[in-house]
């Protein structure tokens, strides 16, 4: 959601081999590139939108030959220009050197021009003039329990890296945060990020040598809930969880999902009027984890009461010899009523259901692999 | 003295060939990030560290460090290696 309602949903899909616009008649296909690509050949984790000018947007970038970096826009994506200072540790002996950023989130609304980036090697970085300038969140990045929070230097290394992401704010207080670290858990400060705690009592983890460990876990995607900021759910890598804060335990609400469908998946997208309304898309995570679509059967799992019981939407998806995966940034709404829902594969295609997932249609292929989809509406 | 610039950084310097100075290889790519804003960071992580995928040659050597001596009339020749098949 943004502050421009009156204007076209855009599709901001980054992928790893650049980043494009897609623009349609208001959900109706054919959907086209409007834009870009940007940075073709570029590995783009994340490009998100600014909400309080509808026009400010960033970019996480990284070539396969040269560091990555950081491109700004101020004019809805006319022109981008490079971050002067993008993330990077400070130099020390042994330090460490940002692989990527994986993760963009603007701050608060009480606080324009502040962002917040996670990387990989799992480290959070801030900037305050617009991710121009970025620089380390100490009480984090120096935390003498990260490295053991984050499992860094450990010689287990997950696929991508080890990443920060899921930053999530609390709109009642900007000192408020939450962010996921794969694989090291649920982390939440409640002082601007001075502090920081393991939030992940009640996540069941198979892989750690004490499954209920205080930190460890793999969530795959974090979400608070926009308008009850204290409901929290979390998809992991062993499932789904949903959080009352003020109880301080996860519980394992994907133990609903059929069982063989399972509840693995990178992404949750929350319904922002309705805290009771969540969506989920499966992926395989048996045996050897192909991690696509159960039996190539693609299909949205939709909760309409905190996670308790779970209804498949595979209208207009195919019906067989269908292997999507979803990742945790390519599935999102676009705040309409109803709700427009919208996912991008990693075999590059878009898909959207406009009327909350009951029926999808796909609005465009042939894209690269598809890392991330945000709907917003420009400022043009 | 002379530096070749890679396909990969040339929408900083939109020229394959630049010139820069300096009497290590440091000083020199501190020069080209005084011309050219951001290209160093692009080829050298924070740590001084020539990134994985990039190599640098001076004359026929290959400098595996920033503190590689350089003299006048060197070339110096940057390349994105490659990563993959």
């Amino acid at each position: 959601m943004d502050s421009n309602q009156t204007a076209p949903i855009t599709l901001l899909v980054a992928t790893r081999k650049g980043a494009f616009f897609l623009n349609g008649d208001n959900g109706h296909a054919p959907w086209s590139v409007t834009a870009g690509p940007f940075f073709l050949g570029a590995a783009v984790n994340h490009m998100v939108l600014d909400p309080r000018d509808g026009r400010t947007l960033l970019m996480a970038a990284r070539p396969g030959h040269i560091g990555p970096t950081i491109y700004r826009s101020s004019d809805a994506g006319q022109t981008w220009t490079e971050a002067s200072a993008p993330p990077a540790f400070p130099k020390r002996e042994g330090g460490e050197s940002v692989r990527h950023t994986f993760w963009l989130t603007p701050g608060h609304a009480s606080q324009p021009g502040v962002w917040y980036a996670g990387t990989s090697p799992p480290a959070l970085f801030r900037s305050s003039d617009g991710g121009d300038t970025w620089e380390g969140v100490a009480g984090f990045n120096d935390n003498p329990m990260r490295r053991e929070w984050a499992g860094i230097g450990e010689e287990f290394e997950i696929p991508g890296g080890n990443t920060l992401h899921s930053i999530n704010i609390d709109p009642r207080d900007p000192r408020h945060m939450y962010f996921g670290i794969s694989t090291g858990g649920v982390f939440e400060t409640t002082d601007g990020g001075e502090t920081w705690q393991p939030l992940n009592r009640g996540i069941v983890s198979y892989f750690l040598p004490n499954p209920e460990a205080e930190f460890g876990h793999d969530p795959h995607c974090l979400r608070i809930h926009p308008a009850q900021p204290d409901l929290i759910f979390t998809q992991t890598h062993t499932g789904i969880f949903r959080m009352e804060r003020q109880n301080a335990c996860w519980e394992h609400v994907g133990m609903a999902m059929p069982a063989e469908v399972g509840d693995i998946g990178f992404p949750i997208v929350l319904h922002p009027r309705d805290p009771n309304t969540a969506w989920v898309f499966p992926m395989d995570g048996t045996e050897i984890w192909p991690r696509t679509s159960p039996g190539g059967t693609p299909a949205v799992y939709v909760t309409h009461d905190r996670g308790a019981s779970w209804q498949r939407q595979d209208a207009g998806f195919p019906r067989e010899h269908a292997y999507y995966t979803v990742k945790r940034q390519a599935m999102t709404s676009d705040g309409a009523d109803p709700l427009g829902l919208y996912l991008g594969t990693t075999g590059g295609q878009v898909w959207a259901s406009r009327d909350e997932g009951q029926s999808w249609v796909k609005l465009y292929e042939g894209l690269p692999e598809i890392l991330a989809v945000e709907a917003v509406r420009l400022r043009q | 003295m002379r530096v070749l610039i890679p396909t990969q950084l040339r929408s900083y310097t939109r020229l394959a060939e630049v010139q820069a100075e300096g009497g290590t290889l440091d000083d020199l790519l501190y020069d080209l990030d005084r011309q050219f804003p951001g290209i160093r960071f692009r080829m050298i992580n924070e740590q001084d560290a020539i990134r994985e995928h990039i190599r640098i040659f001076v004359n026929m050597d290959t400098a595996e460090s920033l503190d590689y001596s350089l003299h006048p009339g060197d070339t110096v020749r940057i390349i994105g290696a490659l990563s993959g098949g």
